[in-house]
Order: structure tokens, then sequence, then C-alpha cells
């Protein structure tokens, strides 16, 4: 790569002096090595240190960086920067409040996760070694447990915007079939309990937003899908 | 300013493993804590780890705690305590146990238990061959073991205060502990923390250097305020640089792509490894191989168009084990190196990653100082854990997997010891000194006011390429002099940063300026502590300590096996003797002996 300049559009309120949101115009130049988004931003930030947004690892574990990329949902540290039209116009994620620029309040999306129960239930006494668990079954967790509460999904998803308090939200549907799927939970019953109502589930009308902006690969569609399934088989 | 002032029995600072660890043992024992994270507690760098935590399972070769012991302290070079490293390794089992017990997802053996992966330094038979000592969740072990110790805080019901920044350590006139003054991020309001214990668990400071593994909110905080505060810091010039993180981005890959059978070549091709450790070759200790790609990409042997890196192979293992196994790592691969490793090797070069030193304690968890002629008192109130604590478990070098392995024993340590203080009525909530936050107070008051002052970005960048140039995986006697000047001069300059943005709400600016106070008290501990010590040991290697017949390695056994202490005030150097004995009559102290692989 070499040095180029990127033109921004991005999102800017400062409760403690804006009267009201407003879209800034802003370039930077950025250095051969900038490659994502986030170094960009970084660089935006060494010129304007009002510029303000959440981060930390950098490589897409922390879920720290989500944004509005150009419409779409993303993580800034995994997002090309040169693969971005211009101006690159930077929201932050919807359906969420602003608190300021780009850093939204999770509180309701953390909420729904917390409301699943997200931790595994076993009230039998703990053995002395691990509970065991075949290959087979621990590969059902896979594509559920790398899930890293970025909040892509659920701020991606109209089902959501429209009933934050009462649908859980592709987040909190994946992780509740994350323990749903684990051979070692004893709280299947309560779990699907937790669920049946018009509106934690079954909101899901399968528009699958979710899909397709998840950084992580991961389907919440197919895992609601499933969380239905066993509703359903439960039933009969 | 008004600052508000709130009261608990225990406050932990940090949710990464350590502190969710510790906060378990607390919420689980009925003590009002509050737990203060500047980020949301899976956003921890815990998170990032990858390879796994060491544990003496044998759940697929043969194994026991005595050889992880042995492994441990040959690969400390001898500067670890063998107290605390035989605590380790043998409470390694329970507390791996007890995280599956929590639900953490670990990859399973064909008859069901946990998986276990080979990995650097780690051996059977006291150093004959590697040992299969990793338990791993494919190559996301940290993020599946940080998200399973939130959960069971959920489910304990433990009191998070998310995104508050803790600014400073309250001490009174005795040197007692009594909390801490932290900065809400949401409206940069300041408040007191009155606990009668404080438990640190804020994690390491690898954003000193230019290169670095560790995010951005790696910042030694705890360490910077425990120095400031007038802790000693032990062992600062002990910095692990990781062999393999992706050239030019600094993004870690996982020594697992080694214990899975990756192989580090160089220009020709050649596995270089087998010169430098003819025994463990790829899978020799981190120093080890850090060294050895260095010696590499110096004498010419290096890849690329500027020769500037060497290359980690994982070509000829099939693609369904990398599937499997390395699934993060083929995603980081072609993310960043822009290589799919089933088909290309990864550019790689040694990074910054790991802290060995910090704030000195126990293997009990308690901060202790030298008091009295007592070397190692303890602060009354003051406990830390994981990666800003120096126990000393990983002494001049940390064996991979043991830092997971680390935060889960002396979290859970020092959880225990709190309960227990608490229970016993040795804690009680002294009175807070008027003056508790006024250096807080001050601390912000002048970066609103000041003016004419240096960018914290210009300030930042000038210590991460100072520690960077004169502190790195090789180091030279006349570069570390001249460190040591130059890390005063940018202390200066950060003593001046100026931020234009005075906002109340979610000041990143001001983060990034406080955050710049803790580095430099880090990155000054980490210079003169380097300077100061003429020999090689683990990490540290100095080319006016070379290996001789009278000091293998260049380590010098007969002046320098000691444990460094550096103070902040006026720079000043003390050294305590380090403790070769084991903590009970299970084991025979590990005896010295030159370190090979």
């Amino acid at each position: 790569m070499i040095k180029r300049t990127v033109q921004f559009k991005i999102y800017r309120y400062d409760p403690d002096k804006d009267e009201k949101p407003y879209m800034q115009d802003i370039s930077v130049e950025l250095e051969p090595s900038d490659k994502k988004l986030l170094d960009a931003l970084v660089r935006l930030r060494a010129k304007d240190d009002s510029m303000s947004f959440r981060r930390s690892c950098r490589e897409g574990v922390c879920g720290s960086d989500a944004m509005n990329i150009n419409g779409k949902n993303g993580l800034a540290c995994l997002t090309d920067v040169d693969s971005l039209a211009q101006p690159i116009t930077l929201r932050p994620l919807p359906g969420l409040p602003v608190i300021r620029d780009l850093i939204v309040d999770m509180t309701q999306f953390f909420k729904q996760y917390h409301s699943i129960k997200p931790y595994l239930v076993n009230n039998d006494p703990p053995p002395e070694r691990e509970r065991l668990q075949s290959p087979e079954e621990r590969e059902e967790l896979n594509g559920l447990y790398e899930c890293i509460l970025c909040a892509c999904c659920s701020t991606s998803c109209p089902s959501f915007w429209w009933n934050p308090d009462k649908f859980v939200g592709p987040a909190g549907l994946l992780a509740a079939y994350r323990f749903l799927a684990d051979t070692r939970d004893q709280d299947t019953n309560a779990r699907l309990d937790n669920l049946e109502d018009p509106y934690r589930l079954f909101r899901c009308h399968s528009i699958m937003n979710c899909v397709d902006v998840c950084p992580k690969g991961l389907n919440p569609t197919r895992a609601i899908g499933k969380i239905k399934d066993m509703m359903v088989r439960r039933a009969i | 300013m008004n600052v508000a002032k709130r009261t608990f029995d225990a406050v932990i600072v940090g949710a990464g493993g350590a502190g969710l660890r510790a906060a378990l043992q607390l919420s689980e024992a009925g003590l009002k804590t509050a737990v203060l994270t500047k980020v949301f507690p899976t956003r921890s760098h815990t998170v990032a780890a990858q390879g796994g935590v060491a544990a003496s399972l044998g759940n697929s070769t043969e194994d026991n705690w005595h050889w992880h012991m042995y492994d441990t302290v040959k690969g400390s070079d001898w500067l670890g305590d063998q107290d605390a490293i035989e605590f380790m390794c043998k409470k390694a089992n329970e507390v791996v146990i007890e995280l599956e017990h929590y639900g953490m997802p670990f990859d399973r053996t064909d008859n069901g238990k946990i998986y276990q992966r080979p990995f650097g330094g780690h051996s059977m038979n006291y150093g004959q061959a590697p040992v299969m000592r990793s338990c791993a969740a494919a190559d996301r072990t940290g993020h599946a073991m940080l998200h399973a110790l939130y959960q069971r805080n959920v489910r304990a019901n433990t009191q998070f205060f998310v995104e508050w920044m803790a600014l400073d350590l309250i001490r009174d006139a005795d040197g007692d502990v009594l909390g801490v003054t932290a900065m809400e991020m949401e409206t940069g309001e300041v408040s007191i923390f009155h606990a009668k214990a404080t438990i640190f668990a804020t994690g390491g400071a690898g954003r000193i250097f230019y290169s670095s593994t560790n995010a951005f909110i790696n910042t030694g905080d705890g360490v910077g305020m425990a120095a400031r505060a007038g802790i000693p810091l032990e062992d600062m010039e002990f910095w692990q640089f990781h062999p393999t993180g992706v050239a030019g981005a600094g993004v870690l890959i996982t020594e697992g792509v080694r214990g899975e059978g990756g192989i580090l070549r160089n220009a020709s091709g050649e596995r270089f490894m087998e010169r430098y450790a003819p025994n463990l070759k790829d899978l020799a200790s981190r120093d080890v191989v850090s060294r050895s790609m260095v010696t590499e990409i110096n004498e010419g042997r290096g890849c690329g168009p500027d020769k500037d890196h060497v290359l980690l192979d994982i070509t000829h293992l099939s693609p369904e084990t990398i599937m499997k196994r390395l699934p993060g790592i083929r995603e980081i691969s072609i993310q960043f190196a822009g290589v799919d490793p089933i088909k290309a090797p990864i550019p790689v070069v040694p990074t910054c990653h790991y802290q060995m030193g910090g704030i000195p304690t126990n293997y009990k968890g308690q901060v202790v100082v030298p008091k009295d002629g007592n070397p190692n008192a303890p602060v009354q109130g003051f406990y830390a854990a994981g990666e800003c604590a120096c126990a000393s478990v990983h002494g001049a070098n940390r064996l991979g997997t043991n830092s997971l392995l680390d935060l889960l024993v002396f979290g859970k340590s020092a959880g225990e010891t709190v309960v227990e203080d608490f229970r016993s009525g040795n804690l009680s909530l002294k009175p807070l000194p008027a003056d508790a936050a006024d250096a807080s107070l001050a601390r912000l008051a002048r970066l609103d006011s000041q003016s004419g002052g240096e960018s914290v970005f210009d300030v930042g960048l000038e210590m991460r390429r100072t520690m960077q140039k004169h502190a790195g995986v090789f180091r030279f006697d006349n570069l570390l002099k001249e460190g040591v000047q130059k890390i005063a001069a940018v202390a200066e300059r950060a003593k001046r940063t100026e931020i234009k943005d005075k906002s109340k709400v979610w000041n990143v600016a001001r983060m990034e300026a406080l955050e710049l106070d803790n580095l430099i008290e880090v990155a000054r501990a980490t210079m003169v502590s380097a300077e100061a010590r003429k020999e090689s040991r683990g990490a540290h290697v100095r080319d006016d300590a070379p290996d001789t017949a009278e000091n293998p390695n260049g380590r010098d056994d007969k002046n320098w096996l000691k444990h460094t202490l550096w103070y902040s005030e006026g720079n000043r150097l003390d050294y305590k003797p380090v403790n070769l004995k084991p903590l009970s009559d299970d084991v025979e102290p590990i005896a010295l002996a030159k370190r090979t692989y």
C-alpha cells in the first residue's frame, strides 16, 4: 500500500456541546501500513482527539468497535479500508441510544443477553473430573460459542428495532441455543419456557440480516430455527 | 469538585480472567463487591488468548504437576519463586476442571475428556520430550474462558461498574490501602470506592512497545497506579516477545500452531530451530525461539523483499486439522497477513506480548513490599492477580499457557485470601484521609487547563519507539543507557500533554492521557531495571553478558539471582532474594542448571 487520502462522512454528537447530531465531512491521509478501517480511525483521532468510538483488541475478538459502515454493520478492525466506497459513511449502530459520536448505549442489548440465563445449569454434584462430552456433542456448540457480543446482528434486525424490550434478538437467542445444545446443561424446559411468548423468540421473521452482518460468520437464524423446532417437538 | 463516595467490602479493578475469577470467589461468599472495568468484561484482553491453559490432567499423554513445576522453574530461568510455582502447578487441575463445570466449551478427546495439545517448553519427564498439557477450546481458549467466567458471574449476581476507569490507589498514613478513585466514562464523574479490600487485576502494559500483540486497553493501569502510590514494581525488565506476531500487523498467532505441528522456516526453507534447540525444536521456550528468529533475520536469512521476517509453515497439515483446531488462526492470517495458511506459510516476527514483572505479590495474592527488614511484608488491604501481578511464577520468561493458568489460580487465591481475611476480622474499613481524591482531581484539572502541550498521540508514539529500539529482544549496554535518558525525557513531556477535547461525556482523549501516565511508569521501570541488570537471563539478554563457562548463557547467579524492585520516586532500585524453596515437602527444590532445550 501507499500513502493515500480517504474521505469520511461521520456521525457526530457530543451532548455536552451539540444541540443535535450532525454529519461531519473529514478526510485523513493514511500511512502505507494502515489497512483496516480502525487504523484509519486511529489516524483520524490523532488529527481530532474528540472523535469518539470504542476499540480494544483490533483483531475481531473483543467486539468493541462495531459500527454502521456505509450502511452495513461491521467491525472497524476487520474491515479493509480500501474496500470501502468513499466518502466512507460511519454511523453508530442503529436502534440503540447514542451516548456520543459512534458510541451507543448497549444496556438493552445486554439486558436481553442476560435474560436468557447465559450460564450452564447443572444441578448434579460436580464430579471430581471433567463432565464427559463426546467430540460430536461438543461439535454442536461450534458456530454458537464464538459470539463476541458486538451487537452487529441485533442492531441490524428490524424486529429488534421495533421491540428491543420484548424480542430477545439474534445475539441473545444464539446464546440461548448455545446452552440448549450443550449436553451438560439440564435446564432445557425452563429455557424453552422462558422463550415461549409471542415476542421473545417468535418475533424473528427470518429476515436474516443477522447472518449477513455477523463478523464471525455465525448464523443466529439457524439457531433460532432449532429453538423453534425444540418448542414444536416438546409440544407433541 | 464534588466527589461521591461508595462503600464496599471489596473492590476489584479489572474484569479479565483474574478479576472475574476473584469476583466469583467474593460474590459466592456473599461479600459486597464492586468490579470496576473500563471495558465490558468480555472485551478484556483475556479474550484474545488462543492456544490453551496448562494443567497436568494427563488426558492424552502421561503427566504430573512435578514435571509442570520443573518446566516452569526452568522456563523462568530460575527467577521464579518456587513456592508460588509449586502452588500454581498443583492447583492447575482443580481450576481447569472448575471451568469445565462452569460450562467452558473445551475441545474433547475421543473418550470425552478435555483435549490437550503440546506447547513450548512443556515436557514430560523433566525435559525429555514434548507433553500434551495445554487444555484448549480450538484456538479460542481465552475467549471461551472469559465468556464462561463472565457467565458464571452473571449467575452469581456480581455487581459490575462497566466503563469505569480507575484513576488512583488510595492509601492512608500507615500505607494501608483503602480503595481507589475512579471515573465513569459516560459522565466523566469521579467517585471514591472505599473498601476493606482492594484487588488489582488490571492486566499488562504491552502497549509500551511499538510492536505489540496487546489490545489498546493494555496500558498497565494497575501497575501505574501502584507505582504512583509508592508500591515498588518487581522484575519489570522481563518482557516476553512472542515468536509469532503477524509481520507488520503484530496480531498474535498462537504457539498452538507449532503445538499442532507448525514449523518455522528461514529464507532457504530451512527448519532453523533444529540448530538452536535440537530436542524441543520449534517448541522450545518463547525467549529462545524469539532470539533464534531475530538471529536468523540479523544474519541475512530472513524472508521477504526486506528479509525482515521468517515463515510459519502449516501447509503440511491437513485442511481438516487446520479448520478444526486452528480456525481462528486461519481467519487472522487471511485478515491480517493476506495468506491462507492451508496454502501458504504465514509471515511472522517476534512481537511484544507479556509482562512477566508487576506488582509484587505472594502466592496468596497479597501485595508484598519490603518493610522493617522483611522483604515480603503484606500491604494491608491490597491484593493483586494476573498479568499486573508478579507472584512470581514466570520469573524471567513465561511458558505459553501458564498465563491463563496464572490468572485462574491467583485470581481464585486472591479471592480466597480476601474472604479469609474478611471472615477472620483482619480487614476493617479505615477512615478515608481528607485528601483521598486530591491526586486524581489534580490530574484531571491539569488536563482540563493544560495549554501549549503536546498531543498524547505524539508523546505515546515516542515512548513506544524508544522502548522498541532500546529494550527489545536483544539488549545492548549503550542502548539501554541512552534509553534511560530518553524515557526520562519522554516522561517529562507526558506531564504536559494537552487534550483538545474537554467534554465530560465518554472522552476518549482524556482516557488516553490518563492511560499514558500509567504506561510511562511502566516504561521507566522497564528501562531502569533493564539497564541495571548486568547479566543475561530468560527474556533479558545483553550483548555484554555472553555465554561463558563461568556464566552459562550469560546468566550470573552469583550476583543476579535476585528480584528487582523499582520505586517510581527517584527511580530507586532495590533487590530481594528469589525463593528457591518450594511451599511443601512434596517436592525438592529444582536445582540451578544451564537452560537448554
